[in-house]
C-alpha cells in the first residue's frame, strides 16, 4: 500500500490539490476577523508593551531607550514582592471556591430537587453584578464601627477587625468578595460538566449499595475533574488580574494600601499615578510571564490527576 | 518617580534614572517643539491674541468633570454664543476618576478639547510640556486683568512667571460646626478667634462626654487639603518650597503633630476608623460635632436635617492663621486648530457677567471678586463669608509637576505618623526624603 500510494496520489493530483487549495483558504477566511482582532488587540500591544518596558517614557510620550534599567527598579523593589505575595495569597483564597462549587454543583444537581433554577440564578447572580457596585456593598458590610459584619461577630464575642483598613484583613477581606463573586462562574461550568456524567454509573453504584457520599467521592469527583482542571487554570488567571476589587474597596487613600498592593495595582500606580510608563510596561510583562508560568506548571500537573 | 514606598536600599539607581528621565524630558521638549503645538517659541514668546470678531465660526469642544455644574456653564455658553453666533460649542464630561487618564490620553495624541477644565495639582504637568497655550496674549491686550482673582489662585495658574488661565471657581477651609452636638455635651461655641489649643480642648471635652453614643469631638483624616496641609502652614511650615519638600522641618513636623495629638487623645476617631467612615461621613450622619472642610461641603447639607444646626468657623489660629485655597480654572489646548474660538470662550468665562451667572447657579464659588455674595447668602444662619474672608490668609494647594507621585507617599507614610506607631519626626524626614527624589525625577 505504501508504495502504491504516490502513484495514486500523482494520478489524482490536478482535483485533490485543487480542493485543498480550496478548503485551505475558506476556514481562514472564516477565523480571519478573529485572528485579526487578536493580532491588533492582543499580540501587537505586548509586542510594544515589551519594546516600552526598555525605554524611558515620556509623560506625554517619546520613548529613549534605557535597556533593562526597568526591570532592575521594580525587581529591586520590595513593594513589587509584597505584591506578589499578596497577589498568591488572594488567588489561594479565591481558588477555595471550587471545592464549594463541586459540592453546591453536586446538590443541585440532585435528582427531584425543588426551585433548583431559582438556587442557580442565586448563585450566579454575584457574577454577573458590577465589580463596584458590589465592592461598595461589601465596603459598608466590612466597615469596622458600623459593618454587619463585626456587628455579626460581636454577638458571638469576638472583636471584629477594621478589615479593610488593617493589611493583612485587607487581602482576605477582599479575597472572600471575590472567592464569593467568582462561584457562580464555577457552578455553571461544573453543572455542565455534571450532565456529561452517565447515570447508569449511579444506577450502578447504587446497587451496590454505595452510600450518596461514596457516590460523591468516587464518581462525581473524578468525572468532574477536567471542568475542575479548566477551572483552576482560569481562576489563577483571573486572580493575577485583581484589581478593581482591590481599587474599589480599599480606596486610594487607605493607609494599608502600600501593604495590600496587588501586581496590577503596583502596574496601575507605576503608569498612572507615577507617570513611569516605562516601569509600567516591565510590571506588565513580568505578570505576563508569572501567568504563563503558572499556567504551564498547570497543563503539566493535570496529566497526573485529571481524568480521561 | 518609583512605585514604592520601601525601596531605600538602592544606592547608584536613582542618579541614573535621574540623568535618564532628564533626557527624556529633553526629548519630549524636543519632539513639541518640531510639532510646533503653539509653544516653540517658549512659552512668553507666544502672545497670539487677537479681539474675536462677532461673525467668528468655529466648532469647539469643552472638557469637565462635574455634571452638577453642568446646568450653570449651559447658562455661559448661552450667553457667549448669543455674542458669536457662529461658534458652537460642545459640552464633554467625563468623570474625575477618568478625567486625568483620559486627559493624558488626548494629550499624548494632540486630541485635546480645545478649552478644558483644569486643577491646581495637574496644571505644571501640561503647562511645562507645553499642551495648554498662555494667556500672556489675553492679558496685554486687556481682555483678562489678573488683579480681579484672588492672586494665590492666579498664581497657583502661573509657571515660570506665565499665566496660563484664571480661575473659574474657588474653595478655602473652615471647621463645619454641629451645634446640636455642643450643647448636648454641654461645651459653649467657640469664637472665630480660637487657638489650636482651645480646639484640641474642644474636641477632647465633646469626645468625653458623647463617648457612649460613639459621637466624636473633631475628625483628622487623609486628605491634606483639608486636614494637614492647613496646620503646616499656621505651624509655619511648607510642604513644598523650591523644587524641596517642607516636611523635614520642625514647624511642617509640629502641623502634622496636631493630628497625632487629636487622635491620641481621643478627640478623633482612628486613622483606621476614619478610612472606614469618612470624616465628612461622621459629620453628615450626625456622629461628628466639627469638621474640617472646604466650601464645597455646603452643597451636601443641602436638604438634610442637619442644615439647622449647622454653623461653620475659622480655622483655629496656629502661630499663623492660614487656610489652603484652590480653584479649577480653564485652559486651552497648545496645538487646538480653533484657538481664537477657545481663547474667545476661556475670556468670556473669566468675565464678570459669566461668573455672575455661575455664582447664582450655587454649586460654586465664583472667583471673580465681587461676584460671590450669593454664594455667602445661600445659606441663612450659617456664616459663609468666613470662606470668602479667609482668601486674605489663604495659601495655594501646594503643587509640583508631578504632584501625583508625592500625593501617593504622603499617602502610603502619614498614617503611621497620625496613629502613632512611628514618631512623627520619623516619618516626616523619610517622607522629606522620598518627596525629593520624585521631585528630582520630574
Amino acid at each position: 500500500m505504501s508504495e502504491a500510494l504516490p502513484a495514486r496520489a500523482s494520478a489524482r493530483r490536478p482535483a485533490r490539490q485543487r480542493r485543498v487549495r480550496r478548503d485551505g483558504a475558506w476556514p481562514w477566511l472564516f477565523v480571519a476577523p478573529l485572528a485579526l482582532g487578536v493580532a491588533v488587540f492582543y499580540l501587537w500591544p505586548i509586542v510594544q508593551t515589551a519594546w516600552y518596558s526598555l525605554t524611558t517614557f515620556g509623560v506625554f510620550g517619546g520613548t529613549t531607550f534605557s535597556g533593562l534599567e526597568n526591570y532592575a527598579e521594580i525587581l529591586s523593589d520590595p513593594t513589587l514582592y509584597r505584591s506578589l505575595v499578596n497577589t498568591l495569597l488572594y488567588t489561594a483564597i479565591v481558588l477555595l471556591n471550587i471545592p464549594i462549587a463541586v459540592y453546591l454543583a453536586a446538590l443541585l444537581n440532585l435528582p427531584g430537587l425543588r426551585f433548583a433554577a431559582f438556587y442557580r440564578v442565586l448563585y450566579f447572580l454575584p457574577y454577573v453584578a458590577m465589580p463596584t457596585a458590589v465592592a461598595m456593598v461589601w465596603r459598608i458590610i466590612f466597615n469596622g464601627d458600623f459593618g454587619i459584619l463585626n456587628w455579626v461577630l460581636g454577638l458571638a464575642g469576638i472583636d471584629g477587625p477594621y478589615w479593610i483598613s488593617t493589611p493583612w484583613a485587607s487581602i482576605v477581606a477582599v479575597a472572600v468578595v471575590g472567592l464569593w463573586s467568582s462561584l457562580g462562574f464555577s457552578l455553571i461550568v461544573l453543572s455542565a460538566g455534571l450532565k456529561n456524567v452517565p447515570p447508569e454509573l449511579y444506577e450502578a453504584a447504587q446497587l451496590d449499595g454505595a452510600s450518596r457520599s461514596r457516590q460523591f467521592r468516587s464518581i462525581t469527583v473524578p468525572l468532574l475533574t477536567p471542568s475542575i482542571s479548566f477551572l483552576a487554570v482560569v481562576t489563577v488567571i483571573a486572580g493575577f488580574q485583581l484589581f478593581d476589587l482591590l481599587y474599589a474597596i480599599l480606596g486610594t487613600t487607605n493607609p494599608a494600601l502600600p501593604k495590600s498592593l496587588s501586581l496590577v495595582y503596583y502596574f496601575y500606580r507605576a503608569g498612572f499615578v507615577d507617570n513611569d510608563k516605562g516601569v509600567a510596561a516591565a510590571t506588565a510583562m513580568v505578570i505576563l510571564l508569572l501567568v504563563g508560568l503558572a499556567t504551564a506548571v498547570q497543563f503539566r500537573l493535570q496529566r497526573r490527576w485529571v481524568h480521561g | 518617580m518609583t512605585t514604592t514606598t520601601e525601596n531605600t536600599a538602592r544606592p547608584s539607581a536613582p542618579s541614573r534614572r535621574t540623568a535618564l528621565a532628564g533626557a527624556a524630558s529633553v526629548g519630549v521638549l524636543v519632539t513639541t517643539a518640531a510639532c510646533g503645538g503653539g509653544s516653540s517659541d517658549g512659552p512668553a514668546a507666544d502672545t497670539g491674541y487677537e479681539t474675536p470678531s462677532a461673525d467668528l465660526k468655529a466648532k469647539i469642544t469643552y472638557g469637565l468633570w462635574d455634571q452638577t455644574q453642568v446646568a450653570g456653564l449651559q447658562k455661559n455658553i448661552d450667553a457667549f454664543t448669543a455674542k458669536y453666533p457662529g461658534v458652537e460649542v460642545a459640552l464633554n464630561v467625563t468623570p474625575f476618576s477618568e478625567y486625568w487618564t483620559k486627559l493624558q490620553t488626548q494629550a499624548s495624541s494632540d486630541t485635546l478639547p480645545d478649552l478644558f477644565w483644569m486643577n491646581g495639582p495637574n496644571f505644571q504637568l501640561y503647562a511645562s510640556n507645553g499642551k495648554i497655550a498662555p494667556l500672556t496674549g489675553a492679558i496685554q491686550a486687556g481682555a483678562v486683568d489678573p488683579g480681579n482673582y484672588p492672586s494665590a489662585l492666579v498664581d497657583l495658574y502661573s509657571y515660570d512667571g506665565v499665566t496660563y488661565g484664571v480661575p473659574k471657581d474657588f474653595d478655602t477651609i473652615g471647621v463645619w460646626v454641629n451645634t446640636d452636638l455642643f450643647s448636648r455635651a454641654g461645651v459653649p461655641l467657640p469664637t472665630a478667634e480660637w487657638t489650636w489649643d482651645e480646639f484640641q480642648d474642644t474636641a477632647v471635652r465633646i469626645s468625653q462626654a458623647l463617648s457612649a453614643q460613639g459621637i466624636y469631638g473633631a475628625a483628622g483624616g487623609m486628605d491634606g487639603q483639608t486636614t494637614y496641609y492647613n496646620t503646616i502652614f499656621e505651624a509655619g511650615g511648607e510642604v513644598i518650597a523650591d523644587g524641596k519638600s517642607g516636611y523635614a522641618s520642625t514647624d511642617s513636623v509640629a502641623g502634622l503633630q496636631f493630628w497625632t495629638d487629636l487622635i491620641a487623645a481621643g478627640g478623633s476617631p482612628s486613622i483606621q476608623q476614619l478610612t472606614d467612615t469618612t470624616a465628612d461621613q461622621w459629620f453628615t450622619s450626625g456622629k461628628l460635632a466639627m469638621y474640617w472642610g472646604g466650601s464645597w461641603f455646603r452643597a451636601a447639607l443641602t436638604d438634610t436635617d442637619l442644615a439647622g444646626k449647622v454653623q461653620v468657623l475659622p480655622l483655629p489660629k496656629g502661630t499663623a492663621q492660614v487656610t489652603v485655597i484652590h480653584g479649577v480654572s480653564n485652559v486651552v489646548a497648545a496645538g487646538t486648530k480653533n484657538k481664537q474660538a477657545a481663547q474667545a470662550l476661556q475670556v468670556f468665562l473669566a468675565g464678570k457677567e459669566a461668573q455672575q451667572q455661575l455664582g447664582s447657579a450655587g454649586t460654586v464659588i465664583p472667583a471673580f471678586n465681587g461676584t460671590q455674595g450669593t454664594f455667602a447668602s445661600s445659606m441663612p444662619g450659617t456664616d459663609l463669608q468666613l470662606f470668602l474672608d479667609a482668601v486674605d490668609y489663604s495659601k495655594p494647594l501646594p503643587v509640583s509637576k508631578n504632584t501625583a507621585a508625592w500625593n501617593a507617599l504622603e499617602t502610603d507614610l502619614l498614617p503611621d505618623a497620625f496613629s502613632g506607631a512611628k514618631p512623627v519626626g520619623e516619618v516626616a524626614s523619610d517622607l522629606a526624603q522620598k518627596m525629593d527624589k520624585a521631585l528630582a525625577g520630574e
